[in-house]
Parts: C-alpha cells; sequence; structure tokens
C-alpha cells in the first residue's frame, strides 16, 4: 500500500480528471478530452473507467466492479483487486453496500441511490464513428447539433431487419442536447440511465470523459413508427425465476440444453438467499455446500 | 424580380497564384447558368466559394433566403451557413463518391436528407426515398442496395436524388456528367433538363463540356486563368464568340 500514491495515480493526474468529469457534469453527454495516463493494463480493458475511478475514489468508499454484470470474472476480479491493492479501500459484491460501482457494459439491476457512483468503461465514446470518420467533422456536428445522421443508422437498421437491430450501445439524447453513446450496455438498461446516482464514463484510449448528472433526461432514439423498445430475452432467469432482469444465454451440453440467468450476479444471488428459485434452480444453501 | 443569388466581386487567391478574381453576377430563379473553361480556369474554385465550402478572400455571395430576404452567405454564422446547404442548396460532385455515402443504402442516402431536418417518421421518409429514387429512374427494388453495387451513371443519379429531395432552390454542380459514356450522359442531362423545368431550379454547372451547357444553361460564363473573359447567353456565346479564347475552346470541339 505504502508503495503506491493512494489509488495508483499521482495526485495531479488524479486533479486533471476531476476537473475533465466536473466539466462533463456541467455539460451533460459532453465528451471532455483529458490526457489519459498509460495505466497497467492494455487498453480495451477498462483503463478509462480505471482512471475515473482512481480519481473519485476516497479512503471511505467501498469499491465494486462487475463485467458484463457479473462480480467473478477476470477484469472485475483484476481492477476490483488492483483498488483493493494501491488504495486499501474496502470491496464489495454487493451493489447495496457499494459507493463506487465500476461497470463493463452493464447497469446494475437494482436502482441506485444518490450517494453512488457509477463507473462505466467505454471503449468508443463517438456515437457518430462508424458514420462519420472525421473527428474533425464529428466535433462540428456535436456543436451544431447536426444528428440527422445518427437516424441513417436507425433507418438502415429498420431497412435491413425490418427493426431496429441495434441491441447495445443503443444511442441517446441527453437533456435534450448531446447525443452520447451509453457504452455497449444492452438497450435494456437505456431506460435505467434516468437515475439518482452519478454517471462517469471513461474512455483511456480514446482520452475521453463524459458524464451524466442525476435525474437527468435521457432519450434512445427512434422513430415515430418504430419506437425505442428496452429488449431482452423473453424467459424468466433459470436460477432465480427473476422476470424482469437482464439474462445470459448459457449453452449446458452439446444436446441443445440451455439455461437463461441473470447476468446481475449478485441480484440472482440476493433473490435466492431470499428463497427465489427458478425452474432449473436449486434452493440457495444446497447450492452452496 | 429579386435575384436568388448575388455574386459580388468575389476573389480567392492561394498565396500569390490566383484562383479566382474580380467575378460578380446575379442569377435569378429558375435560370441557369454554366460555367466553363479549362482545366485550372478557376472554374471550381467559384463554385467552391459560392457553395461556402471554401472562404473567399474578398467580395460578397448573397443569397435571397426565405426568412430574411438577401443574406451575405460569407459573413454569415456557420450553422446558418451549413443549415442553408442541407435545405436550400444542392451540391453534385463530379464523383458520385463524394457526395453519397457508400456504405449506406440507396433509401438511407436520399433519406439523410430529410432526417437531418427532423423528419422521425420512417414509413414518411421511405416513401418519400422510393418516389424520388423513381424520379431518377431508380427501381423501387434497389432501394435497398447501396452505392457499391450501383454502375456510375446510377451513383450518379442516385446522387441527385439525395440532393433534390428536401426541394432545393439552387443547385450547384461540379461537372455532373464527368466520367460517364456519352449514353449515359444524354440520358443524364435529359433528366436533369427534366428536373431543372419541373421543379424551376436555379443551378450553377461547372463543365468543361461545351455540349452540356449548351442543352442545360441559359446563361454561359467564360472563365480562364481565374478571370471572366465572356459571358452571355449560351447560344450567343457559342456560336458568335467574341474573345479569341472562347473562339478557340468553340473551334476546339471535336466533330463527329
Amino acid at each position: 500500500m505504502t508503495d503506491y500514491n493512494f489509488a495508483y495515480l499521482d495526485e495531479q493526474t488524479k486533479r486533471m480528471i476531476r476537473r475533465a468529469i466536473l466539466k462533463g457534469l456541467a455539460i451533460p453527454g459532453y465528451q471532455v478530452p483529458f490526457a489519459s495516463r498509460e495505466m497497467p493494463m492494455p487498453y480495451g480493458w477498462g483503463t478509462g473507467g480505471v482512471q475515473v475511478s482512481a480519481a473519485v475514489l476516497t479512503p471511505d468508499d467501498t469499491f465494486k466492479v462487475i463485467d458484463q454484470g457479473a462480480d467473478d470474472t477476470t477484469n472485475a476480479v483484476s481492477i476490483r483487486r488492483f483498488f483493493q491493492k494501491t488504495a486499501g479501500v474496502k470491496v464489495t459484491e454487493a451493489t447495496e453496500e457499494a459507493s463506487v460501482i465500476q461497470t463493463r457494459h452493464r447497469i446494475p439491476e437494482q436502482d441506485l441511490r444518490d450517494d453512488q457512483i457509477l463507473v462505466y468503461q467505454v471503449p468508443i465514446p463517438e456515437p457518430l464513428r462508424f458514420l462519420e470518420p472525421s473527428e474533425v467533422e464529428t466535433r462540428k456536428m456535436h456543436a451544431l447539433e447536426e444528428y440527422g445522421l445518427m437516424h441513417v443508422k436507425l433507418y438502415e437498421d429498420i431497412s435491413q431487419h425490418g427493426a431496429i437491430a441495434t441491441a447495445y450501445a443503443y444511442p441517446v439524447k441527453v437533456e435534450g442536447r448531446y447525443v452520447m453513446d451509453p457504452s455497449p450496455i444492452p438497450k435494456f438498461d437505456n431506460p435505467k440511465l434516468e437515475m439518482a446516482g452519478i454517471q462517469l464514463f471513461g474512455a483511456g484510449r480514446e482520452q475521453r470523459i463524459y458524464a451524466i448528472p442525476p435525474y437527468t433526461q435521457v432519450v434512445s432514439l427512434d422513430f415515430d413508427d418504430y419506437p425505442f423498445e428496452a429488449s431482452k430475452a423473453d424467459h424468466a432467469c433459470d436460477l432465480c425465476g427473476a422476470e424482469d432482469s437482464y439474462l445470459d444465454e448459457l449453452i449446458v451440453d452439446d444436446e441443445g440444453g440451455r439455461m437463461f440467468m441473470c447476468s446481475d450476479t449478485d441480484y440472482c444471488a440476493g433473490r435466492r438467499k431470499q428463497g427465489h428459485v427458478g425452474a432449473q434452480g436449486v434452493p440457495y444453501a444446497e447450492d452452496a455446500a | 424580380m429579386t435575384p436568388l443569388l448575388q455574386v459580388e466581386d468575389v476573389a480567392k487567391f492561394y498565396g500569390h497564384r490566383i484562383g479566382c478574381t474580380d467575378v460578380s453576377f446575379d442569377l435569378y430563379p429558375g435560370e441557369v447558368m454554366g460555367i466553363v473553361g479549362e482545366s485550372g480556369s478557376g472554374k471550381s474554385t467559384l463554385l467552391n466559394c459560392l457553395a461556402g465550402h471554401l472562404t473567399p478572400d474578398r467580395g460578397a455571395v448573397r443569397f435571397d433566403t426565405r426568412a430574411d430576404g438577401m443574406r451575405d452567405t460569407i459573413t454569415m454564422s456557420e450553422p446558418e451557413r451549413r443549415m442553408l446547404s442541407r435545405t436550400d442548396w444542392a451540391f453534385v460532385h463530379q464523383h458520385a463518391r463524394d457526395g453519397l455515402r457508400m456504405n449506406v443504402s440507396a433509401g438511407g442516402n436520399v433519406g439523410e436528407r430529410l432526417m437531418a431536418v427532423n423528419a422521425r417518421h420512417y414509413g414518411d421518409i421511405r416513401d418519400k426515398a422510393i418516389d424520388w429514387l423513381g424520379r431518377v429512374e431508380i427501381t423501387s427494388d434497389r432501394i435497398d442496395d447501396r452505392p457499391t453495387q450501383f454502375s456510375g451513371g446510377m451513383q450518379q443519379r442516385l446522387q441527385i436524388a439525395r440532393n433534390l429531395v428536401t426541394g432545393p432552390r439552387l443547385v450547384f454542380m461540379d461537372e455532373p456528367t464527368g466520367g460517364l459514356d456519352v449514353s449515359v450522359q444524354a440520358r443524364l442531362l435529359d433528366l436533369l433538363r427534366g428536373l431543372v423545368r419541373e421543379m424551376n431550379l436555379s443551378a450553377i454547372i461547372v463543365t468543361h463540356d461545351l455540349a452540356v451547357v449548351r442543352l442545360l444553361a441559359d446563361r454561359l460564363m467564360v472563365m480562364k486563368d481565374g478571370h471572366v473573359i465572356e459571358t452571355g447567353l449560351t447560344d450567343q456565346v457559342l456560336d458568335d464568340p467574341q474573345h479569341a479564347y472562347t473562339q478557340l475552346l468553340v473551334s476546339s470541339v471535336l466533330q463527329v
């Protein structure tokens, strides 16, 4: 612990990142450039999220990391241990107990409170990137609020697939002004972007930070005759029986056997502890033994 | 009648070299003006200055806007100018690739300008796209194909549909028939002539092909070395050229 400055980054760097975060909060959805640092992990593994977390963590915080909703995957475990080692903060897997949650591609099922911060890892912050490759041009489009092109992408979806096929990284308009990439969360999570907690987005390789303040209006883009729909697998969780959570599909044998389970592991475990059992599940205590 | 476009003493320099200089003219609603000249005569520079792609070093380009009448497009703010260029103006590039999104379907290409002015009803956008593809002789079953699957002539027609879908009043064309073979050129010219008359469009056409201006343009401007050397009615300039260079230009056309 003493070998590192608190939370790995030096104080000047954290101040620089905090300034970017404050600017991001002041202009919801606007991508603030920042001087992204080299982190002891490869780009694409959450270097942006880690820098944002490092800048907002205090010694009193309780930290939680999820990767696609799960607390026990490689990426989540290594980032959690990273801050355990370099910041010495308490860590948890319970959404309820965490004050800072770093996430890769999910929003926890349980509603966040206004004393919680959600930090997203963002691979590509520019929602217009694949439509307009020039960054000079896309910045101009943001500045002048020229967002017609975003609907061209949705138009293409409908003309090719008969419905808006974009299932993740679904573009949103924040507070009636900036169009924003919510990072590759499933569109099921889009309605949850209007929440009590502070949401911070960090893109390390692309050197951008943006934010959504609490209770900010976030609207998913759509057409009048093809309205936005938050979709999920039409199933209940096979472990805990939840019908309102986002599900992962798991192939369990080579005979077509499959099961659906909550992608949010903490939510699923919590429900099972309360005694809910899904179609293929077993009561919580038996499983633990 | 007030002119639609008023160009006054426009000049653009590239360092010490002249791009174009001392250009002044008025363009009235429904009028088609041709600009001819050899490569390097400054005609594309002039067109880009008028269309807002380049900022001239001197002069004024006044456009009769729907809202506030005559406005200088050079001094107006960038959002206003960009708004003009996706509503009242259209720009047809010589190479369709410059004017189209090659990885977006034909329907998406036509619909983009509609969505840029806040069309948010998929069905309506699609109906309009089909209508416009029909007008430029592209069958509706090609609406979901990408321009990469189109021939050169079709790409050019698609570009025209994409530009005209918002009902512009002024169209800038930079060599619209360049690089097309003659039979395709003839059909494209026919189509353009029909659309210009039908929609009462004003147009400025830059080309080095005298046959194109003879067919399309009411008035002609001949440029050389950045200067306008002769102007007049198209037939008058082509049949009775006054300036030595225009005489050379007219007599250089190959006779079949």
